[in-house]
């Protein structure tokens, strides 16, 4: 029902606003290919508006996830027939731009501000735009916290305590751009010794950390996990299908855009115009309103038809962190973060996991009959967990970033094979002794 | 072999013999260099490249062996596969033992069910299995309740050998059934005169004679375990050594060798595999010249053994379908989540799925089974030109072959794209995305099981029936149709099933390949449901969809061939 009034509404409003420019732009006709991961209960209504928008076009939509799609583009670029690539990520559209493979674009998009919070919604350069929001947060299954008597989480602080060890899931960073974004965004906000610090008293809680972002709204919907660090749409479109999950922005959460982008030497530039622009208008943006669909519209006017309780980034629904976000930073040691996260984390859970388990039960004792000395080696403990191999600022120097750029001539940057294995081996002599300090610190409260 | 070479050869027929067999080994040749050693090559040289000054090194395998994740990924890999093997082993036996020796009932639906674990949905399997024996699926929420227990069938390397095994086992039970029936009567019946019987003459006679088949089996379980990504990947196990080649070749942004490296790694390992294999039925004689009724005697089973035989293969059935009952229940459930059977159920996903995407069924059928059938003729045709000839490199060919099953899905498509992407069709469309292609790639990909099917068939037969009909005056060619094929169909059939059963539900090269939706295959689909909430469903259904026509085709060909061999082969 919503779907074809929202449809309808999008075509009215369309025709309006493309009469006016229609005299001086290229009339768009024929196929327009979009790459995109978004899954069909998002790129179907897009199709349909579309098309009945510009009758003549027909939007070929290619699923194919991120990382296969950004593939696709780079092997097929001699003899390229993708016009447009739209996802989520936007390390991957940063990928694009940097191998030139983004033409620049000036979206007729009124109303749609340069900010959301501490976060630019469009490309600087123009190569591409965000289109739509999404906020972090936790999604849990009700049946599985009842079941298993956990509270109700709130910040990601709770996600550290003893409570919740081995009922949360996440996605590598390294695998997702928009858990990236929200690792990047505790490092910026909590600086990096700290910031990693919190990461890892989260981490040492996982059940496990997936490759798959969709993995993880899968695992919480079937009850195979509980709890899990997600963007806010997979937990309404979980809800939409009725599925028993609930979902909390924290109250520092970050805001990830969904982006869309021309590709350079698009076969049909001006239907690649056309979609941009239809995202970015009214119709457009009000599509994502669906349940279905359920992204957050960059466009500030349009959440006065939202339905109620519809949570407003514009209106401060989702907690956004008061610091500035640096994109340089971030951009300068993405590739460092990724590594970090998979050889500290990712590939040392067990190790991780254990000694945190342990930590919560020498807690427990704790709390009940305190012992001072028992309180200092656990404080040594977690202080050898938190301990990082290298600083921000040699993770973001030109060293460790020639180590991840493959070819690059850089006689003194080790491989990155080689850099991998140190930072895993330094993580697991630091997680090895702190579990002796821990085990330690049991034998003083029996 | 110790085949006798035929006495009377006409001088001018010997030399007129190898122009066919170069015209065949050529053309087999050619088609791997294309679509196998060229896209593959393209990939896998930044694994010999020295990322600082860009000439050939072995560094990077040092790197590999000095690196805790890529060694401990290794030995995972192995413990899992044998694992496998040894599990696929007490799954496979039993069924086809059984099927093949006594007078069973329902033996074809037996062995056609067996297969259908081969048939595996992406993602959906896994799914369907978390749901039944996860750490909360259906099992462990009634154990939990009952008894307040917990079993981890699920957890880490063990959720893997378990999947595994069940996912895989049907390429013994094929290999050893196509054996069985290879084997003749008159082997059993000159041991049984001789005063053995039972185990005896099972461990004695029976079992050593389908050894070809069920080292043709066991090794393909082996490496296919070793290569395969997506089951560990889908239970969150990623220290294995296949997710880590994938998991390091897709991530973006970063340009490091050791993706490819491992690549190297997984096809050596298998090649070392495949090369056991071989030296494992070297030197020993398999063929048989008689061919009396085919296959075992069947016996009538009496009281007790009939009930423990039938327990047994409905229990093992049982086990191993269970991804599959998972499905089933996901494609009819409303919502399943945390408890043991869904809330409710519905029509309503098949009803989306045929609405919705009818043209992916399609596709899947025509795909599949040009695959299969390519895959048969290449492979045949090389297991002849091994056993057969004398060509020199012959064994190349064979591992080359082999090689394919050993290649992430996502090199070769990759390789693919980037091999043929420039070479555009009169169409304009360029021949990478062009959907032949797609077939293409899975006969690739499928080619090491038809290969290993079709080798097991012909090493069955015996060359002295082919030189006999020589020297009666049939032409080679006549031979090869009228002796050779007849005899080694179990084989060839054997060797289809498989390819086109797996090829219909692969995914991670068409991912790469596939330009569009009107000429994507099932597994495509289903990824795209896949990967929402509310896909899920109509997910699984397409799944089922896939599973009931590859088990319809695989049960024809299954009572196609019983039929033709009631018939009987006409001397």
């Amino acid at each position: 029902m919503i779907d074809r009034r929202l449809v309808l509404a999008a075509v009215a409003a369309l025709s309006v606003a493309t009469a006016g420019s229609a005299a001086f732009a290229q009339v768009p006709s024929g196929k327009v290919t979009v790459v995109t991961s978004f899954s069909k209960d998002v790129t179907d209504p897009y199709k349909k508006a579309f098309e009945a928008a510009f009758p003549g076009t027909t939007l070929e939509v290619q699923n194919r996830n991120t990382n296969a799609g950004v593939r696709f583009v780079q092997e097929t670029k001699a003899n390229n027939q993708v016009d447009l690539f739209w996802a989520s990520a936007p390390d991957a559209f940063e990928v694009l731009k940097r191998s030139s493979l983004l033409q620049a674009h000036k979206p007729v998009a009124p109303g749609i501000p340069a900010k959301l919070g501490p976060y630019n919604i469009n490309d600087p350069d123009g190569m591409f735009f965000g289109c739509a929001a999404s906020g972090y947060g936790i999604m849990w299954n009700e049946r599985y916290t009842r079941a298993n008597r956990l509270p109700d989480p709130k910040e990601w602080a709770d996600l550290g305590k003893a409570v919740y060890h081995d009922h949360v899931m996440i996605t590598t960073p390294s695998r997702s751009g928009t858990t990236h974004l929200t690792v990047e965004t505790i490092l910026q906000g909590e600086g990096w010794e700290k910031g990693w610090a919190t990461l890892k008293a989260m981490s040492g809680n996982m059940r496990s950390v997936t490759d798959r972002s969709f993995g993880v709204p899968d695992a919480v919907n079937s009850g195979q996990v509980g709890l899990g660090v997600v963007i806010d749409f997979f937990a309404f479109s979980a809800r939409a299908a009725n599925f028993p999950v609930k979902f909390v922005y924290p109250s520092v959460s970050t805001i990830v855009p969904a982006n869309v982008g021309i590709i350079a030497n698009a076969p049909n530039p001006a239907g690649a115009r056309a979609f941009v622009d239809f995202i970015l208008s009214d119709a457009g943006q009000e599509l994502l309103l669906m349940p279905a669909i359920s992204r957050l519209p960059v466009n500030p006017a349009i959440y006065a038809k939202a339905p109620e309780g519809y949570p407003n980034p514009f209106k401060g629904a989702i907690g956004l962190p008061g610091f500035q976000f640096d994109v340089s930073i971030s951009e300068r040691r993405y590739a460092a973060v990724d590594v970090l996260f998979d050889q500290l984390i990712t590939f040392n859970l067990e190790p991780l996991k254990a000694v945190t388990k342990a930590m919560h039960e020498v807690e427990t004792r704790l709390a009940k009959r305190d012992n001072p000395a028992a309180r200092v080696l656990l404080a040594e403990a977690r202080a050898l967990i938190s301990t990082m191999p290298v600083t921000a600022a040699q993770a973001a120097s030109d060293e460790v970033r020639a180590s991840f750029q493959g070819s690059t001539p850089q006689a003194k940057a080790p491989r990155q094979a080689e850099l991998e294995q140190q930072w895993s081996s330094f993580a697991k002599e630091k997680y090895a002794a702190a579990a002796t300090k821990v085990a330690d610190a049991a034998k003083l409260v029996p | 072999m110790t085949a006798i070479p035929g006495q009377i050869v006409i001088t001018t027929r010997r030399q007129s013999v190898p122009l066919g067999q170069y015209l065949v080994a050529g053309s087999v040749a050619l088609f791997l260099l294309l679509f196998l050693v060229i896209p593959v090559v393209t990939v896998v040289i930044v694994a010999f490249v020295d990322p600082q000054s860009g000439g050939f090194t072995l560094v990077n395998f040092a790197d590999f062996v000095r690196n805790d994740l890529f060694m401990r990924s290794f030995w995972n890999s192995v413990y899992v596969s044998a694992m496998a093997v040894a599990w696929g082993t007490v799954f496979a036996l039993p069924l086809a033992y059984i099927t093949s020796r006594f007078q069973f009932r329902g033996a074809v639906l037996i062995q056609t069910l067996g297969v259908i674990p081969l048939i595996m949905p992406p993602f959906a399997g896994a799914v369907a299995m978390q749901l039944l024996f996860g750490r909360n699926g259906s099992v462990n929420l009634l154990l939990g309740d009952g008894f307040d227990i917990n079993i981890p069938f699920m957890e880490g390397l063990n959720g893997v050998i378990l999947l595994q095994a069940i996912h895989y086992f049907p390429f013994i039970l094929l290999n050893v059934s196509a054996s069985l029936a290879n084997i003749d009567r008159a082997m059993e019946e000159s041991a049984q005169n001789l005063g053995s019987s039972g185990f005896r003459l099972f461990s004695k006679i029976v079992f050593p004679l389908a050894m070809p088949g069920y080292v043709a089996g066991a090794s393909l379980v082996f490496i296919k375990v070793f290569d395969d990504l997506a089951t560990p990947l889908l239970l969150n196990v990623k220290d294995m050594l296949a997710p880590q080649a994938y998991l390091r070749i897709t991530s973006i942004g970063l340009a490091d060798p050791m993706g490819y490296v491992i690549s190297v790694v997984l096809i050596v390992v298998s090649m070392i595999a495949m090369w056991i294999a071989t030296m494992a039925t070297r030197g020993r004689d398999y063929a048989t010249v008689q061919r009396g009724g085919g296959g075992l005697a069947k016996r009538e089973m009496k009281g007790a053994d009939k009930i423990i035989a039938y327990g047994v293969v409905f229990l093992i059935l049982a086990l191993t379908l269970a991804p599959h009952v998972g499905l089933i229940l996901l494609s009819l459930a409303t919502v399943w989540s945390f408890s043991p059977v869904p809330d409710g159920y519905t029509m309503a996903h098949y009803g989306k799925v045929f609405a919705e995407s009818p043209q992916f069924i399609w596709n899947t059928l025509l795909y599949a089974t040009l695959a299969g059938v390519i895959s048969v003729i290449i492979g045949s045709a090389i297991a002849w030109l091994v056993q057969r000839t004398r060509i020199p490199g012959r064994m190349l060919l064979d591992y080359l072959a082999m090689g394919a099953l050993a290649m992430p899905g996502v090199v070769i498509g990759i390789g693919y794209l980037r091999t043929y992407y420039g070479v555009t069709l009169p169409s304009g469309q360029s021949l990478a995305t062009f959907w032949f292609m797609i077939v293409i790639a899975l006969a690739v990909r499928r080619l090491p099981y038809a290969l290993r099917a079709c080798t097991a068939g012909l090493q069955q037969v015996s060359p002295q029936l082919e030189e006999a009909a020589e020297n009666l005056g049939a032409t080679k060619a006549r031979t090869i149709r009228k002796i050779l094929l007849p005899l080694m169909a179990g084989g060839m059939l054997a060797g289809f099933v498989t390819a086109f059963a797996t090829a219909s539900v692969e995914l991670s090269a068409t991912m790469m390949l596939v330009q569009n939706t009107s000429d994507a295959p099932l597994a495509y689909g289903l990824y795209v449901y896949m990967q929402s909430p509310a896909g899920r469903g109509p997910g699984a259904a397409l799944g089922m969809i896939a599973v009931v026509i590859v088990g319809l085709c695989t049960y024809l060909s299954h009572w196609l061939l019983d039929r033709e061999r009631s018939g009987g082969v006409k001397p």
